[in-house]
């Protein structure tokens, strides 16, 4: 008697979100199954993989990403050499100099860093903001102007700023938009809930539901997407619909594993293999639970879940 | 599955003698069905019903122990797919693998490797938990039955990957007292293993060239009685690894198809071979989804760290937050005169505080009292964390062994500041900025 094999099928599909235009354009979603799940349905679009830029250009101490970027000195460079990076799709470029506890970049300043990337990279444009709310907020409706015509993701709109977020990516620019919220279902729900009823589309939002390094309460991270899925699947919630993407490189090289040096633990070995390790299994591990797309920074992170991908597909 | 009352109480012996304290048998097995009563309360079941009633209320999922001592392990008993339902109970184990296809120096070179990783992680012990010892079809019997010898000298529980049954026999001599896996039964060779797994009283592991033949090895198994069996999930590739993983793991939970109710192996060095950055991804995937073992041909520091921090977050209890013990954490080379600062036993707190304060490089006492495991704002608005909580331990555990009189407080409860400084003599409160992003810089300005 063999097995007897009952697929699990689902009336209701995650949405099928397109950023960038051309032939390099990619869709974030569109399954209907559990991810990777293809011996239940085949899995519409491979999940995507963005390689992390910064404004403050390759301050990384990582050899390999050091040795990667080797040549390239204006960001416009750096962004033309990250899309060229083996397993990328797009490139997410983070406004990180705006922070006003850093080094508080005017948005002039910023926006011709964006204009320098937009006009460099022909892959599609992942945009985030500073992560402090006041300048995301000033900052990042301008980012959606400069990109007019891109058909790019701006990172991301929050409960405290969606509606100047929102409004000008989603409704004035004709951008996708990215809802952030922290690692929880409710407060996922709840953005998608107040930003449709802004006017956006839900067909332009992809969510950013929040990560966290393995190890470091990542039980929430699997649970929150687990139940995402779970809603957006079987009981066809459609404020849930939205396909995820997790900015895994800055959790993953933020945590002590990947930063205290090798004389404070020699034990431990190479940093960069640590880094590497860190967002690796960071990334295989919200693929597992549900990612749409991650935002990597190493160039065998990258490799390496490119590899996964297309061998789960 | 579940039996009815009809189905129980044809099985009673229909004597209606009260002794269960029922009036009938009828009325008992009704109460069994509902699971008011227990079966054992008849006393004049047969032991075929008996049997035939266990099977029948058994867990969807087999609990099955491996090794012996302070390696042994418990693997499967799994009740639900997801997390959130209810708490995962048995934690992947990972286990290096050696191979016959290895040379002497590199068999010996790994086994000197796998028994580096030894740490403490929130208050469990980290480390390589067993050894895959391959064997390859046509290889020397002696030399594999060397190298098991060797594996078992580490003291890790052993799984033999070995489908020549006189091989098997000659390897379970030396190591079944460690109760070892015998991975290696068949279509073809599932009568002779059975007979030698059960012989050395150890764990039979069933392979198979997809999922019906393995289905099918595992009932023909059954049959002969053996339900001490552990499934090999591996596959030829990593498609189909990650395919039988989640569906032998989902015929038995969701399907209550008893028959893939056994936790599983996956090999990751047979279907990554030699890519240790493919094989480390893959170990975090099948930790997530349903690996009850991984085999890796590496697990260094750098592989360890994040696969081990991962176990830990995904095997623990939905409803209980994890907690580090209270105590004086001393960072950065502090010492008596260093800097004190205090928050919530909460592991994620610690963790994300102390990771900050290391950050910095700033010496420091991090100070940890009892808040019931919760975060900084609920432990405040459970009243765990007060300032009564505070001072009380800073005077019992702490003003003795520091001598430092400055306190850094959570900016989260800032409110506590006057409170505290009323109940502790002597000491100077200061208030951290609200997130933890932020204590580098505040920490360098304040010892500036
Ligand atoms: S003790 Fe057993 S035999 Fe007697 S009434 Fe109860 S079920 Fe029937």
């Amino acid at each position: 008697m063999p097995f007897n094999q009952k697929p699990q099928k689902f009336n209701a599909s995650i949405n099928t979100v397109e950023i960038g235009c051309g032939d390099k354009a990619i869709k974030l979603g569109g399954e209907c199954t559990f991810p990777f799940y293809t011996f239940d349905a085949p899995m519409e679009n491979a999940p995507k993989i963005g390689v992390e830029v910064s404004d403050l250009g390759i301050a990384s101490n990582i050899p390999g990403i050091q040795k990667f970027y080797e040549g390239a000195s204006t960001i416009g460079e750096i962004a033309k050499k990250a899309e060229t990076m083996e397993g990328a799709d797009f490139v997410c470029l983070r406004l990180e100099g705006g922070d006003p506890n850093g080094e508080d970049k005017s948005i002039d300043e910023l926006i011709e860093v964006v204009k320098e990337v937009a006009e460099a990279v022909t892959c599609p444009l992942v945009v985030e903001g500073c992560k402090n709310v006041e300048k995301d907020t000033e900052l990042l409706p301008k980012v959606a102007e400069v990109l007019q015509g891109k058909n790019a993701l701006v990172m991301s709109a929050r409960e405290e700023n969606y509606k100047a977020v929102g409004a000008a990516a989603g409704l004035a620019y004709n951008q996708k938009v990215g809802a952030e919220s922290a690692v929880d279902i409710n407060l996922a729900k709840q953005l998608n809930v107040v930003m449709t009823q802004l006017g956006v589309n839900g067909q332009d939002i992809v969510m950013n539901v929040g990560s966290a390094a393995v190890g470091y309460g990542f039980e929430y991270v699997v649970s929150t997407m687990d139940r995402i899925k779970g809603a957006a699947l079987s009981q066809n919630d459609n404020m849930l619909q939205m396909p995820i993407i997790t900015a895994v490189a800055d959790e993953a090289w933020s945590v002590k594993e990947a930063m205290a040096t090798e004389e404070d633990m020699p034990e431990w070995g190479p940093l960069e293999e640590r880094g590497i390790s860190m967002e690796v299994q960071t990334a295989a591990a919200v693929l597992a639970s549900g990612s749409d797309a991650v935002i990597l920074k190493h160039p065998q992170s990258v490799a390496t879940i490119s590899k996964m991908i297309k061998e789960l597909m | 599955m579940a039996l009815t009352g009809i189905q129980i109480f044809k099985m009673t012996p229909k004597k209606n003698c009260k002794e269960c304290g029922c009036p009938t048998c009828m009325a008992f097995a009704m109460k069994v069905a509902q699971g008011a009563l227990e079966i054992s309360k008849c006393p004049y079941m047969s032991d075929e019903a008996l049997a035939e009633l266990s099977e029948a209320t058994a867990p969807p999922m087999k609990t099955i122990k491996v090794g012996t001592g302070e390696g042994e392990y418990t693997l499967g008993g799994e009740t639900v797919l997801f997390r959130h339902e209810k708490t995962f109970v048995s934690k992947t184990r990972y286990a290096v693998s050696i191979c016959t296809c290895m040379d002497d120096a590199a068999v010996d070179a790994k086994i000197a490797e796998l028994q580096k990783v030894d740490y403490d992680r929130i208050g469990e012990r980290m480390h390589v938990e067993m050894v895959y010892v391959n064997y390859e079809e046509g290889a020397d019997k002696d030399r594999y039955v060397e190298m098991v010898k060797k594996a078992a000298a580490t003291g890790k529980t052993l799984i033999l990957g070995c489908k020549d049954p006189e091989v098997a026999k000659a390897a379970l001599e030396v190591c079944k007292d460690g109760k070892p896996v015998l991975n290696g039964a068949t279509a073809a060779n599932y009568a002779a293993m059975n007979d030698l797994a059960k012989e050395a009283g150890v764990v039979l592991g069933v392979c198979g060239a997809d999922l019906n033949e393995i289905y099918d090895t595992v009932a023909a198994l059954e049959k002969a009685g053996n339900k001490n069996l552990v499934i090999d999930a591996t596959g030829s590739s990593v498609k189909e690894a990650y395919a039988n993983a989640v569906q032998i793991r989902r015929a038995a939970l969701k399907d209550q198809d008893r028959t893939f109710g056994y936790p599983t192996i996956v090999n990751t060095a047979a279907i990554a071979h030699g890519d240790r950055n493919l094989q480390q991804a893959l170990a975090s995937l099948f930790t997530v989804k349903y690996g009850s073992i991984v085999v890796m041909e590496t697990l260094d520091y750098a592989e360890a760290l994040p696969l081990f921090g991962l176990r830990q977050n995904v095997f623990t209890d939905p409803q209980k937050p994890m907690k580090v013990e209270p105590g004086i954490y001393a960072l950065n080379g502090a010492d008596e005169n260093s800097l004190c600062l205090t928050t919530v036993d909460f592991a994620l707190t610690y963790f994300v505080v102390s990771g900050e304060l290391e950050r910095s490089g700033v010496p420091c006492n991090l100070i940890i009292s009892d808040a019931g495991g919760l975060s900084v704002l609920t432990a405040w608005a459970a009243g765990k964390l007060s300032s009564t909580s505070v001072a009380t331990y800073i005077k019992e555990n702490v003003e003795d062994k520091v001598k430092c009189r400055k306190l850094v407080i959570p900016g989260k409860v800032a409110v506590l500041k006057g409170d505290i400084e009323a109940k502790l003599p002597g000491w100077e409160v200061i208030v951290a900025p609200l997130e933890a992003v932020q204590l580098v810089k505040f920490l360098k300005d304040l010892t500036a």
